[in-house]
This record gives structure tokens, C-alpha cells and sequence, in this order.
């Protein structure tokens, strides 16, 4: 009887230790975020969001992230397609090198790339013999962009390809529809899926990118200052209000394209 | 076969000049002055400090968030206690700090605890700092990284199914040993591959750090904050040294990654 009463105890006190932490560490940030963004009553909100800097800088944020997702849908199809459907040399080197940016430090993702397009560099002094510059300008946000995105629509088109039935295709090319027909009617709209959801993750994570962007930016307020930047920014210069403001158009942003996401996964997998 | 040549060479070409590239850039840019240089941008005191402070954070944070990870995958999987709907709304809210900026994360925390707060305040009389302290990054990297293991280790679960469990359970076993004989041994390589994300993740983690510290050199300067220092004091050697060291621990932890991944796929 003792031994059942301590069980009880002991799950009792795991579940309630286990919730508590859930509802301190996660719940309780993003509520206060909301609720601090809020307290000076709705106009004084819409204030600091429609502040010229504030608004810019998202304005910014969304158009170079939107830029740099599309890349990367590109690329990222492509690349998954030849990782699945090619056997060549070093395939599974380069598969493995997918998840780099992932494990890379995005302080030193940063660093790289101030490196490599900075003015002593070839590209950089490559650049400027044309006559434009791209360190500190819009080119090296977006690069950087790219770079930290790069493994989401790999990753998420590569399980679709494996699933995809071999006798749809072949189905296709014996009732003499060509190579690009086939791909465009059959193989392209297995991969859709994918790819929008993959597309959705790298934009959400290239509107949050911090780290990366901060070191080849520039950081000029108006013109390559983003909103995470412009967060930190406003923090640093002691403004919180203005910086929950923008937080919260951000971080809701961000809220709803993660729950569209899971929630076209979900249907799927029914 | 000229086409299928064409991808291939493509691809590569992507790869190498957008990854490999840029890492190689990395190694010559810490080498920039020789050994001398690098020796000396790793053995400043203030390098030494900072890659300390980050091993303490990654260490503290990837135990606490495994145990509470784990659990809380048990919980969110098996657990009757808990409503169906309540489940579906948790599962929804756990990936929160994916979608949250790390400088956003970092201004959670400030807000809640930092000295202005009603929490900070009391704490500040007590003697305890949090906000600008090790115990307000140690937070922040914890929220930043909370929903890795849960995401490894939750679809595991679901796909096994309760019915070992349940038999040994029937078979009159504690709820501790159907853990550690049953359970356990059906998620231990999600755990770990897991717990490699979430180590990665800690070294790694700058945004949410740098608004928590202050970024205070030889106090609460991490190994990221101090490479971020020193771009912006245009020491680059000494930056390249520090992000060497960060980037060959990365490199290190994908090796492992993918050997953990190969392991996973075995059972």
C-alpha cells in the first residue's frame, strides 16, 4: 500500500515538474511578449510598428527573404532531385553536406561569408570593378539568407521523391508523353508538396535570421537595417516597447506560416 | 547522358562553391599569420573564458532539456491524463521556439526578468542576477533548443506503439523498469541523434545569447558573441581562429550526426 502511495506521488510530482517547466519556459516568454507589445494600448502599438524605420526595416526583411526562398526553392529541387535519382561519386558526401548550415554556428556563417564578398576578396573586388558593391548591401542579405535556408526544401522534397511510384512515370513515357511532359505532369506535382512546405520553413527562418545577417548587413537604418537587426537595435538603445512591437509582427508571421505548415502535413499524412 | 551529366555537375558546383568554399575560407583565414596567429586569437584569456562559458551553457542546457525533452515526449504520446485536445494544442505550442527569432527569445527573457521586471526586481534585491548572468543565457539557449529532442524522439513513439509497453506492464513490471528495459531501447538513437541537434544548437546559439549577456568580455561573453566582438573591432585573424574552433566542433558533431542517423535506420 506504501509502495503504491509513493508511486503516485513520484508521477505526480514528475508530471507536475514537467508541465511547469513547459508552460515557465515556453508558454509564459511568448505570452508576455504579446502582452508587453500591448500594454500601452493598441494605438501606441500600431505606432511603433508603423514608425519609418520599424516598418521599413520589415518591409526589407520580407523582400529579400521572399527573394531568397525563391533561390533556394530552385536550387534545393534540383539538388534533392540529384541526390535521389543520380548514383555518381560523392553522392553521399554531399547529401551528408546538406545539413552543414544547420550545424554551423550562424556567428560564423556570418564571418564566411564577410570573407569571402568582402573588398580583399576576389569576388568582392570582382564586383567592384563593375562598379557595384555587394558587402554591406542588399546581395550579401540575401546570400546570407540563402546559406542559412539552404537544407529546407532539400530536405523536405528528397522523402517525396523516394515515395514516388516508378510505374506512374513509366506509365507516362509508354503512353508517349516526352521527358519534359512527364516531368512537368507527373513527377513535378509529387514533388509540390514538398516544396512549398520546405519554401514556407526557409522563409519563416530567413525572416528570423539574426546572426548571419548582422556581420555582412551593414546595418544602415532604412536601407540594410532588417527587422531582427532593428529588434536588437532597439533593445540595445533601451526602447523594449518598440522592439515587442516589432517582435510581434514578426514572431505572428512566422506563428502562422509554421501552423499552415504542420497543418498541410497533417492532412497528408491522413 | 549528357544531361544527367549536366545536373550532376551542377549540383556539385553548387555545393562547392556555396559550402565547401566558404568553410575552406574559414581555415585560411585563421592561418592568415601563420600558426602564431591562430595560437595566439585561441589563447587570449578572453578566448579561453569564452569558450568555457560556452561548454558550461551546452553542457547544462542539453542535460535538462534531454530529461524534460524525453518526458515530455511520453507525456504528449502515452499519457491519459492529459485530453485529447489539450495534447493537439501542446503538440501545436512546443514548436514555438523554432518559429520565435533568437533575438525575440532573448527580448522574452529580458522583459520577464530583466532588472525593469517585477520578478527581476525581487530577484535583484535577493542577490540573484539573472538577465546579463549565466543563469538568463543558460534560459535562453534552454527555450531556443526545448523543441529538438521532442521532435526526434515524439514520432519514434507514435510509430512503435503502446502494445510492448503494455504487456510489460501486465506482466507486473514498475513503471521505472518497463522504461529502462522496454521503452528506452526502442528511442535510444532518436535520443542521441537528438541530443547531438541540441548540443550543436548550444555552440552555436548567438542571437538570443548576445541580447541576454550584454556581452560583457571575460563576464558573460560566449564563443559566438566573442567572434561577433570581434568583426566589429576588425580583428578577423582572432575571429577566425575562435570560428574555427566553433566550425571544426560542428563538422565533428555532423560526423556523428550522420553515423547516429545510419543507426537509427538499422533497428
Amino acid at each position: 500500500m506504501t509502495n503504491m502511495l509513493q508511486s503516485r506521488w513520484w508521477s505526480w510530482g514528475f508530471r507536475s515538474t514537467v508541465m511547469l517547466y513547459f508552460i515557465i519556459l515556453i508558454v509564459c516568454p511568448i505570452a508576455g511578449i504579446y502582452v508587453q507589445s500591448l500594454s500601452g494600448g493598441f494605438q501606441a502599438f500600431a505606432d511603433n510598428v508603423t514608425e519609418a524605420l520599424a516598418w521599413k526595416s520589415v518591409i526589407l526583411t520580407v523582400k529579400l527573404a521572399v527573394i531568397s526562398t525563391i533561390i533556394n526553392a530552385a536550387v534545393g529541387t534540383l539538388a534533392a532531385w540529384v541526390l535521389v535519382r543520380y548514383r555518381f561519386p560523392g553522392r553521399s558526401l554531399l547529401n551528408s553536406l546538406v545539413d552543414l548550415p544547420f550545424a554551423l554556428p550562424t556567428a560564423v556563417i556570418g564571418l564566411m561569408i564577410l570573407l569571402l564578398l568582402g573588398p580583399r576578396s576576389w569576388i568582392g573586388s570582382g564586383a567592384e570593378a563593375l562598379g557595384t558593391t555587394i558587402l554591406f548591401h542588399e546581395p550579401a542579405i540575401v546570400v546570407a539568407m540563402i546559406f542559412v535556408t539552404f537544407p529546407f526544401v532539400i530536405r523536405a522534397v528528397q522523402p517525396m521523391l523516394e515515395e514516388l511510384d516508378a510505374s506512374e512515370e513509366e506509365a507516362a513515357y509508354t503512353m508517349g508523353a516526352s521527358k519534359s511532359r512527364t516531368f512537368f505532369r507527373v513527377i513535378l506535382p509529387c514533388m509540390m508538396p514538398g516544396i512549398v512546405s520546405g519554401a514556407m520553413l526557409a522563409f519563416s527562418r530567413a525572416l528570423a535570421e539574426f546572426g548571419a545577417v548582422v556581420l555582412v548587413a551593414g546595418n544602415i537604418p532604412g536601407r540594410t537595417l532588417v527587422a531582427s537587426v532593428y529588434i536588437f537595435g532597439e533593445i540595445e538603445s533601451d526602447n523594449p516597447a518598440g522592439a515587442a512591437a516589432v517582435s510581434v509582427l514578426l514572431l505572428t508571421l512566422s506563428l502562422l506560416i509554421l501552423w499552415t505548415v504542420n497543418f498541410v502535413r497533417r492532412r497528408r499524412a491522413r | 547522358m549528357t544531361i544527367r551529366r549536366f545536373w550532376i555537375g551542377l549540383t556539385t558546383l553548387i555545393f562547392a562553391v556555396l559550402l565547401i568554399v566558404p568553410l575552406l575560407r574559414i581555415v585560411q583565414g585563421a592561418f592568415d599569420d601563420g600558426w602564431s596567429g591562430f595560437s595566439a586569437g585561441i589563447s587570449r584569456p578572453e578566448a579561453q573564458h569564452a569558450l568555457l562559458m560556452t561548454g558550461i551553457i551546452a553542457v547544462c542546457v542539453t542535460v535538462v532539456n534531454t530529461v524534460f525533452g524525453v518526458m515530455l515526449s511520453l507525456y504528449l504520446v502515452r499519457a491519459n491524463w492529459l485530453g485529447k485536445r489539450l495534447k493537439a494544442v501542446m503538440n501545436a505550442i512546443v514548436d514555438l521556439p523554432f518559429a520565435v527569432s533568437p533575438v525575440i527569445g532573448g527580448l522574452m527573457i529580458v522583459l520577464l526578468l530583466g532588472p525593469d521586471s517585477a520578478v527581476g526586481a525581487m530577484l535583484g534585491r535577493a542577490g540573484v542576477d539573472i538577465v546579463y548572468a549565466l543563469p538568463g543565457m543558460i534560459l535562453a539557449t534552454l527555450f531556443v533548443t526545448f523543441p529538438i529532442v521532442i521532435r526526434e524522439v515524439m514520432p519514434v513513439l507514435q510509430e512503435v506503439g503502446s502494445q510492448q509497453e503494455e504487456a510489460a506492464h501486465m506482466m507486473g513490471a514498475y513503471a521505472w523498469t518497463t522504461f529502462w528495459r522496454v521503452t528506452w531501447p526502442l528511442i535510444r538513437w532518436s535520443v542521441v541523434y537528438g541530443v547531438i541537434l541540441t548540443v550543436a544548437r548550444c555552440l552555436g546559439e548567438f542571437g538570443a545569447v548576445l541580447v541576454v549577456s550584454g556581452n560583457i568580455i571575460n563576464k558573460t561573453q560566449t564563443a559566438t558573441t566573442l567572434v561577433y566582438q570581434d568583426v566589429e573591432n576588425f580583428d578577423l585573424t582572432a575571429a577566425n581562429s575562435v570560428a574555427l574552433v566553433l566550425a571544426a566542433a560542428s563538422v565533428l558533431l555532423l560526423l556523428v550526426m550522420e553515423w547516429s542517423k545510419s543507426r537509427k535506420e538499422v533497428h
